[in-house]
């Protein structure tokens, strides 16, 4: 059976005209149909938040929870029926701030869920407070003479929490958003894909310098594995390691060849180098990286439980409650 | 010496054992319960554990006891005071004699009275027996540790491994005391330790010579007593604490549900033994998540069941705090769920091992918005078998979470089970969304009669729908705001449980013509009913109704309320359930006996109280 972007559709969206949410959305429909998964074998699983609308737009089996349990609700659900493709969606604040413990937890154990993070730096549901994605010294309705605090940064703690899978796109970016959806799909395990996205009425900009396409031919980079990571508006560019860091070479300047370039390794267990490209950002000069930035094979929690399960099932000699109740110190009163 | 014996006969007796957190009482307990409830006695068990992880050796703080009640008749309750306590060490005597009854046989190790443990146990001077105004004459004062060693000198096990086996010289020696047939203890250790025969039998070894012990010196002992079985119910038993027949309740329900059974929970003390539980029996297929916090283990729960399974959590305490959230959103998205709440003394961590009964207007109320769920409260640590069966087949029929109620007391405590049989418990029918509404179906349409609505799981084409934490449209289960369909969904909230069959409320005792109403809840039930019990038998005319099913409350409980002259609502919290039924029956005014002690009541205390209102 196949799908088309139709089937995955439903209703009409109300987000604000311009929201990235609506791109993503868009994205969300063709990743799916691209994928072919049934619409009654997914699961949409949202928060709350504006970004947490999106399961009433889709023609799958949804819920849209309450702010910050997406994950763990998400947990319970793939845990107790993993024939469902699970995907979680949440904003940053739902995300990061009051389900920051499950967001961490879920990557930890490896649920094999697809968890996408509507980064837009901003709580726009609740008329523009920052967020735990906004940079210090945002000037928000809450902070009107700026944060006093550092940002999460989303990669940091997927990584710090152990998870095998991040991935970036920007949400006007169609192509690159649907490939790292499938990719997330195709990834068995806890996959985070960090949307970048901008809220157009409360932090209009936020992601200005990659959100055209143009913008992203300059200020970003495409990692793909196994290839060399090398960008610029005329792909001049290329990353090299330096000490314990990266830096940013001109190919066929100083001897610099494309051979030079460091390769790409999304499948490396070690996240040092796939943490250095995940943190690169305008601010220090380097570009953003987009793409599949890891994506490393591990156990999936809820494969081991399966497992677990069959295993003990084939040692234990009780398959029913009777036989449960056999196993028990019992005497007879006659 | 031997004429010199008494030997009395018994309606009932109970047995406190206490030592060390590591003495083995509890096995010591267990072992002599099964070994009366073998013989037909009934049995009621209550661990009481200190708070400690692992308090210093022969500490005051580090003492654990374990108390068995058997009787001729029914027992129901593990007994106010015992008639024989165990003391293993200087600190259990010093803590547990004010558990014994005037006269009660008093056990004790002497080579544990040493100077140096009756100076951890606060003893001022060698007379320790002097000093606590024990008669000498009731205590059986044998030298334990030094008889065990002597008795496993030849078994080639250390000294260590030795003084494991204390606690079974203390089992022979109260075997003895109750003349118990010891081969039943001897097939019980024999099993329990079928892969290590050498210990079993080292126990054998230490059970017979305790016994003979007894047997050999009774001239101390004033009593030998006897308990004989009357009414015996033949069938098969075992021995169950409450919180392991909440679990089998959960696998049972999810059995005859056809279903897979899910708990998302987090660690907390006394609820945690449930996890334990059903953590073991993955051969039945039991899914369990070890939670990252309460709020997960609920919230995964609801996912479970959205997925299709019984989702069950688990927690006691604050926990349950943390779990109203997600609760509240099964109860907007009319899913199953069963919170389990095994209740612990409060507030905030409070007394964490002790028991009460100070969270039911929590259960009933502790959540925002109108949030109706059905609460049940189990009576006894058996009963928690069939309130967690039915706790569940509420949930997955009728479309709600719903509140199971234990305590810490019912919970830890143990009973003999009468192995039930799954074929006699009632069906379990979720109600699946029929087929052929297929095209017209929408997540709130509801079966007219029940105001129940219908469950699409995930992985069924056709019936793709959104539930969430919004209100939604009666009609369509589109996000609505709307005044007249928020009031029209709330009320159906309400009314789908308000249908909800439970049934009539039983009045035991005086049920014509009482003088006084005993009515209670939950775990209190035991000790009601014995305070009942001994009322009668005082010639007074005395009934008791006791509620299980609280929301929604049994159609007659009006009726049965307003029957009677005088009503005391009893309970252990400062007058929770008389709140509620005060709201619910016009006109009622009760009197009202609370207890916050952190333990059980006392019977003794309960019949005074209702004495008083009696004569009042």
């Amino acid at each position: 059976m196949s799908f088309t972007v139709q089937d995955y559709k439903k209703g009409q969206p109300r987000w604000c005209p311009g929201c990235g949410d609506h791109f993503f959305l868009a994205s969300l429909h063709k990743a799916m149909a691209e994928i072919g998964v049934e619409p009654w074998n997914n699961a949409v699983i949202s928060g709350i938040g504006c970004s947490s609308r999106l399961p009433h737009y889709m023609a799958t089996y949804g819920m849209n929870t309450i702010h910050g349990r997406a994950a763990a609700i998400a947990t319970g659900c793939k845990v107790a029926n993993p024939d469902l493709t699970v995907w979680q969606v949440s904003g940053d604040g739902d995300g990061l701030a009051i389900g920051g413990n499950h967001f961490i937890h879920a990557n930890r154990r490896n649920i094999n869920l697809n968890m996408i993070l509507l980064n837009n730096r901003i709580y726009g549901l609740t008329k523009g407070q920052y967020s735990p994605t906004s940079p210090r010294g945002f000037v928000s309705k809450s902070s009107p003479y700026g944060t006093v605090e550092d940002p999460f940064r989303p990669a940091e703690l997927c990584f710090g929490a152990r998870g095998h899978f991040f991935a970036r796109a920007v949400a006007t970016d169609a192509a690159g958003t649907v490939d790292i959806l499938k990719a997330a799909y195709n990834h068995k395990g806890a996959a985070v894909c960090e949307i970048l996205q901008n809220c157009v009425i409360f932090n209009n900009g936020t992601h200005d310098a990659v959100y055209s396409k143009e913008g992203r031919a300059k200020n970003a980079i495409y990692v793909e594995h196994g290839k060399p990571l090398i960008f610029g508006e005329n792909r001049e560019f290329g990353l090299m390691q330096e000490g314990f860091g990266l830096k940013i070479v001109k190919i066929g300047e100083n001897g610099v060849t494309e051979k030079d370039i460091l390769i790409h390794d999304a499948h490396c267990e070690d996240n040092t180098l796939q943490l250095k490209l995940a943190l690169m950002g305008n601010g220090d000069g380097f570009p953003v990286a987009l793409g599949v930035i890891r994506d490393v094979d591990a156990p999936t929690y809820d494969d081991s439980v399966t497992a677990q399960i069959e295993e003990v099932k084939a040692t234990k000699k009780y398959h029913n409650f009777a036989e449960l109740l056999e196993t028990n110190d019992i005497w007879e009163v006659k | 010496m031997a004429e010199k014996l008494e030997v009395k006969e018994l309606a009932e007796v109970a047995v406190r054992f206490s030592g060390d957190s590591g003495d083995g009482m509890q096995l010591a307990g267990n072992i002599f319960s099964t070994v009366s409830a073998t013989v037909g006695n009934s049995i009621s068990t209550f661990p009481d554990y200190p708070a400690d992880i692992r308090a210093p050796q022969g500490s005051l703080t580090g003492v654990s006891g374990f108390q068995v009640h058997i009787g001729a008749e029914m027992v129901y309750t593990p007994g106010d005071k015992c008639d024989v306590l165990v003391a293993m060490n200087a600190a259990a005597l010093k803590t547990q004699y004010k558990y014994a009854k005037p006269g009660a046989s008093i056990i004790i190790d002497t080579d544990s009275f040493q100077a140096a443990d009756l100076k951890k146990a606060a003893f001022a001077t060698e007379d320790y027996l002097g000093e606590m105004g024990i008669d000498p004459d009731r205590v059986i004062a044998c030298p334990i540790t030094t008889m065990v060693k002597d008795c496993l000198a030849d078994s080639g096990m250390d000294v260590k491994a030795m003084l494991k086996c204390r606690n079974m010289f203390a089992l022979g020696l109260v075997c003895w005391l109750f003349d118990r047939d010891l081969n039943i203890a001897f097939n019980f250790l024999k099993e329990k330790f079928a892969k290590k025969p050498g210990v079993a039998e080292a126990n054998i070894k230490v059970i017979q010579a305790g016994y003979d012990y007894g047997h050999n010196t009774h001239s101390s002992v004033a009593n030998v007593y006897r308990i004989e079985t009357k009414n015996k119910v033949p069938g098969r038993y075992m021995d169950i604490t409450g919180n392991k027949a909440t679990a089998y309740g959960f696998i049972a329900a999810a059995e005859k549900a056809g279903l897979k059974l899910y708990l998302g929970s987090y660690p907390i003390t006394p609820a945690t033994d449930v996890l334990h539980e059903l953590s073991k029996h993955k051969s039945l297929g039991v899914t369990t998540v070890q939670c990252e916090d309460e709020i997960a283990g609920c919230a995964s729960a609801v996912g479970a069941s959205f997925a299709g399974a019984l989702g069950v959590t688990s927690t006691s305490g604050p926990g349950i705090c943390l779990k109203s959230e997600a609760m509240n959103l099964a109860v907007i998205m009319e899913l199953p769920l069963v919170v389990l709440d095994v209740q612990r003394g409060g507030p905030a961590t409070g007394l964490p091992t002790k028991s009460e009964q100070t969270d039911l207007l929590q259960a009933l109320f502790g959540r925002n918005g109108e949030s109706p769920m059905p609460v049940i409260a189990a009576t006894s640590p058996t009963d928690c078998f069939d309130a967690a069966y039915t706790a569940a087949k509420m949930a997955l029929e009728h479309m709600t979470p719903v509140i199971l109620m234990t305590d810490a007391y019912v919970a830890n405590g143990s009973a003999a089970f009468k192995l039930p049989n799954l074929a006699e418990y009632p069906a379990i029918n979720p109600p699946y969304v029929p087929e052929e509404l297929k095209g017209s179906w929408t997540p709130y349409l509801r079966n007219p009669e029940t105001g129940v609505r219908y469950w699409a799981v995930p992985g069924r084409e056709g019936f793709q729908h959104i539930l969430g934490g919004l209100e939604k449209d009666n009609k369509t289960g589109a996000i609505s705001t709307d005044p007249e369909n928020h009031d029209l969904m709330t009320h159906l909230r309400q009314e789908k449980i308000d249908k909800i069959q439970v049934p009539d409320l039983e009045v035991l005792g005086d049920k014509n013509d009482a003088d006084l109403l005993i009515v209670g809840f939950g775990g209190t039930y035991g000790h009601l009913h014995a305070a009942m019990d001994e009322l009668r038998a005082q010639g007074k005319k005395v009934a008791l109704a006791h509620f299980k099913f609280i929301n929604p409350l049994p159609k007659n409980t009006a009726a049965v309320l307003s029957k009677y002259k005088k009503v005391v609502v009893a309970e252990q919290n400062m007058g929770q359930l008389a709140a509620w039924l005060r709201m619910k029956v016009d006109n009622f005014t009760p009197e009202q006996f609370n207890q916050v002690k952190g333990q059980p009541f006392v019977v003794s205390e309960l019949v005074e109280a209702f004495n008083e209102i009696i004569n009042k």
